[in-house]
């Protein structure tokens, strides 16, 4: 029983961490319609900028007060400088130009923080456990991370539906060339989008790195994954990022435990079931 | 020579990829003026209408809006500089409600009016007041395409291009889609229209242009339309 408890916590929490890393990659995918594979390589970057932002000032959460908004400058700065090449091209080249940035990012890393993971310290403050039964204790930093990323879910949720930023959004969303002729500078919208996306994938990285700890390819895995929730989720939709986030987090935390020998194929299982059933995803438009 | 036009294009080359589309278009409209564009498909009449949004760059020419030349501008630049589009298809934003849809377009007008509210918008289209809350894909066509006409008015455009307003709606809702650009024209915003209704154009605009294979064939009045029936008539496939 405290085996499963334990498993729900933990693939609630690895999804609520996922969510915010795919939530990032399917505005710009369903937005601005570019496949960026570099992705996984601003989570990255956010572990890391944990590592130094933590030595800096003492506190994770500083560190990501302070992490989110450099995240998004940055982001703001790789969209002009590569990303508005890309929305008239093709795939393949979206594809190619993003994986060299994957590959230079690498470079960059190694070469800022070397190749030996780094921890990063658990504020004092939340290192202890919480107990849920008389033998399980749960770390009550994980809590608190499910909290921060609860809380930025909803107020994601919150901008998206309730303001005008999100009104645009959705129409960009929808009918992009509209938002234009009706007197909204898509070249901006898809700037803020694209660094909002890279934001939040930091955020998930930064949040991550005290469970985790910051090393090369940490951001491999979570593009991939991404991907699989955008899919399920369907392409742009936050609401589907979410449930497919949980969804996937539950799967590998379960299959780990229940199902090792078949843990690795379980989530692109998940994947396929979904898609025959709703092959647009969850929320996907046909 | 009286005022110079709103709009005035001259010598329109429009390009897509190899295929020569538009071909040395002249073009104009007055203040408050209603004008038809006609044509059979194919024509040309859609992409000038996108050639004068900004939606597509003319190779040639020259494109003067208020004054001012335009050509290569981005269309959001050119709706602020007093611009409405009511594009083919309707183009509203389904994921949005109705009275999103509208809020989504409200500005000033670029001379400083403000006649357009969302109140007087949906004075002029009562079915979407009581349709407020209503997403844009719950809409029946016809509410749909008063929706796209009613978000254009919200940025109190001097200049108001519709294309194909009416097509695919039934008689009783193109007769309000008509009454209501009838309307729009009499406070004053000036109107382009696309059109195959060669009756109800008439009703609505004073000057009419017919487009063949990238050029103007005709322009004239109604009373010129008239009189060269049968020419219009053969030019339309009517």
């Amino acid at each position: 029983m405290s085996l499963v408890l334990v498993q729900i916590l933990n693939g609630l929490q690895y999804g609520l961490l996922l969510f915010l890393a795919a939530s990032g990659l399917t505005l710009v995918f369903g937005i601005l319609g570019v496949i960026n594979l570099a992705h996984g390589s601003f989570y990255m970057l956010g572990a890391y900028l944990a590592v130094t932002l933590t030595a800096q000032f003492g506190d994770i959460f500083v560190a990501l007060a302070v992490g989110i908004p450099l995240a998004f400058v940055f982001g703001a700065a790789i969209e002009w400088l590569f990303i508005r090449h890309l929305y008239k091209r093709d795939h393949l080249q979206q594809v190619l130009l993003t994986f060299a940035l994957i590959l230079v990012f690498k470079e960059v890393q190694q070469t800022l923080w070397g190749n030996h993971p780094l921890s990063i310290p658990t504020p004092s403050y939340l290192s202890s456990s919480i107990s849920l039964t008389p033998d399980l204790g749960y770390p009550v930093y994980r809590f608190a991370l499910m909290g921060i990323c609860v809380a930025l879910a909803l107020a994601m949720m919150f901008v998206i539906q309730r303001t005008r930023v999100g009104r645009l959004i959705r129409a960009a969303e929808s009918n992009p060339e509209m938002v234009e002729a009706l007197g909204y500078d898509s070249r901006i919208l898809y700037r803020m989008v694209f660094a909002a996306g890279v934001a939040l994938a930091a955020a998930a990285g930064i949040l991550a790195a005290p469970i985790e700890s910051a090393y090369p390819g940490i951001g491999d895995r979570v593009l991939i994954i991404s991907f699989v929730i955008v899919v399920i989720g369907g392409i742009g939709s936050i609401r589907g990022a979410f449930l497919g986030a949980l969804l996937i987090g539950l799967a590998d935390a379960f299959g780990k435990v229940f199902v090792p020998e078949f843990s690795s194929v379980l989530i692109y299982a998940v994947m396929a079931l979904i898609l025959v059933v709703r092959p647009s995803g969850l929320f996907g438009r046909a | 020579m009286s005022e110079r036009p709103l709009l005035e294009a001259r010598g329109l080359n429009t390009y897509y990829g190899a295929s020569h589309v538009l071909r040395s278009v002249d073009f104009h409209v007055g203040r408050g003026e209603t004008v038809s564009l006609l044509g059979r498909n194919g024509m040309g009449k859609t992409t000038l209408m996108r050639s004068l949004m900004g939606l597509v760059v003319p190779k040639s020419g020259d494109i003067r809006f208020a004054g001012v030349e335009v050509r290569g501008w981005r269309p959001s630049a050119i709706a602020r500089a007093g611009v409405g589009f009511v594009p083919e298809g309707r183009g509203i934003f389904p994921n949005l409600t109705v009275e999103e849809n509208l809020v989504f377009a409200e500005r000033e007008g670029a001379d400083g009016r403000r006649d357009w509210t969302r109140e007087a918008v949906l004075d002029l289209f009562p079915r979407l007041a009581e349709r407020r809350t209503n997403w844009g894909n719950q809409l029946s066509g016809g509410e749909q395409q008063m929706l796209t006409i009613g978000r254009a008015l919200m940025s109190n455009p001097s200049l108001l291009l519709v294309d194909e307003a009416t097509e695919g709606l039934a008689p009783l809702v193109r007769d309000d889609i008509w009454r209501t650009l009838r309307l729009i024209a009499d406070r004053g915003v000036a109107i382009v229209v696309v059109d195959k209704n060669l009756d109800d154009v008439v009703k609505l605009c004073r000057r009419h242009i017919i487009l063949v294979k990238g050029q103007i064939v005709f322009e004239g009045d109604t009373r010129a339309l008239a009189a060269n029936d049968d020419f219009v008539r053969s030019q339309l496939g009517l």
